[in-house]
C-alpha cells in the first residue's frame, strides 16, 4: 500500500520565532490589529510504500530524527491512504 | 600536529582552516570527503564553516547525518581532539556530540563582523594558549548563531564550565552570551566565531591562533 505523509514541524513554544515576529509585526502595520501569536513552521510531504504498522514507524523515525531537531522544534505528522491506480 | 578538514558539499571555510592548522601553524593538514566512511591518523577534526547542503532542513542536519560522522564520532568517543567552526558547531550539535542548537539569530540579519569574545576558560585543549578572562577580537559570520539550550542544560554547562567562548557584545541573542562550549570530556569544541579568519595580523586578528597552538602544545609537533 501506498501512503502520503505529512509532516509538520513547528518551534517549540519557549524558542523565540523571529519570522513569526516579524511577521505578526507587519500584519500589523498593514492594520489587522487583531492577529497574534504568528509561528513559522514547516511542512514536509513524503510518499512511502508499505505494510500501515511499518511504514508509521518508519515515518515517526524521520520525523522525530531526520526532519525535526527535538531540542528546538516539535513535529506531528499525518498517514493517509494513497489510491493507486491498478493497471490493467 | 596531523589535522583533518572535513569538506562537506558546501564548506567555504575549509581552505582557511587547512592553511590556518598548516601553512600558519607549520603542521600537517589534510581534507577528508564527507562520504569517506575512515578518518587518516590523526589528532585533530575540524568541521569547518559553510553552508554544507546549502543549510536545507536546518543548518547542519543533513551533514550530521553524513557517513563521515560515524568516524567522526568514534574518533571523539576515543577521546580524539574535534572543533566545530561556525556551520561546524551546528553539525556537531545535530550530531548530538554537542548539546544545544543554533537558531535564528534574533534579528534575523545574517551577521558579518569581528566581534569580541571572553575567554572564559583555558582548562580545555582548546584554550590553554590563552589568559583567562582574555578579551580577544575574532570576526563571526552567520545567519544562524543564536545558541539555545533548555535550562537544564544550560545550568550544566555553566555548572562544569563548558562555556568557553563568551560574546562581549553578543550580536545574535545567544543565551548567557554563548559563542563557544566544549562537551563534558572537553575534547569536543564548538564555537560560532571563526579562528581560522584571524590568524594572521594581515587580516586584522591573529587572536584565532591560540585555539591552534592550544592543540599544537597539547598533542605536540
Amino acid at each position: 500500500m501506498q501512503y502520503k505523509a505529512k509532516v509538520y514541524v513547528t518551534l517549540k513554544p519557549s524558542i523565540l520565532d523571529p519570522q513569526g515576529r516579524t511577521v505578526e509585526r507587519a500584519l500589523t502595520h498593514l492594520n489587522h490589529q487583531n492577529v497574534e501569536g504568528v509561528r513559522i513552521g514547516k511542512y514536509i510531504e513524503l510518499t512511502l510504500e508499505g505494510e500501515r504498522a511499518d511504514v508509521e514507524a518508519q515515518l515517526r523515525d524521520i520525523s522525530v530524527n531526520v526532519l525535526s531537531n527535538p531540542i528546538m522544534e516539535d513535529v506531528r505528522f499525518e498517514l493517509e491512504e494513497q489510491a493507486v491506480e491498478q493497471s490493467a | 600536529m596531523k589535522t583533518a578538514v572535513i569538506q562537506f558539499p558546501g564548506s567555504n571555510c575549509d581552505a582557511d582552516a587547512l592553511h590556518a592548522a598548516g601553512n600558519v601553524i607549520g603542521q600537517d593538514a589534510t581534507f577528508v570527503w564527507h562520504t569517506d566512511t575512515q578518518l587518516p591518523d590523526v589528532d585533530v577534526v575540524l568541521v569547518p564553516g559553510g553552508f554544507s547542503y546549502g543549510d536545507h532542513l536546518r543548518s547542519g542536519a543533513i551533514a550530521a547525518r553524513s557517513p563521515i560522522m560515524t568516524a567522526i564520532r568514534a574518533f571523539a568517543d576515543a577521546g580524539g581532539y574535534v572543533i566545530g567552526i561556525c556551520n561546524g558547531f551546528q553539525i556537531l550539535t545535530e550530531a548530538g556530540l554537542l548539546p544545544g542548537a543554533l537558531t535564528r539569530n534574533g534579528h534575523l540579519h545574517f551577521t558579518c563582523q569581528p566581534v569580541r569574545l571572553r575567554v572564559e576558560r583555558t582548562n580545555t585543549p582548546f584554550t590553554s594558549a590563552y589568559t583567562s578572562g582574555q578579551t580577544v577580537t575574532i570576526p563571526v559570520a552567520h545567519g544562524e548563531g543564536n545558541y539555545y539550550a533548555d535550562a537544564n542544560t544550560l545550568d550544566r554547562l555553566e555548572g562544569e564550565g563548558q562555556v568557553v567562548f563568551r560574546y562581549v557584545d553578543n550580536p545574535n541573542g545567544s543565551l548567557n552570551d554563548i559563542a563557544g562550549i566544549v562537551n563534558d570530556r572537553r575534547n569536543v569544541l564548538g564555537m560560532m566565531p571563526h579562528p581560522e579568519r584571524a590568524v594572521e595580523h594581515l587580516l586584522g586578528s591573529a587572536d584565532g591562533l591560540g585555539v591552534f597552538q592550544s592543540l599544537l602544545s597539547r598533542v605536540g609537533a
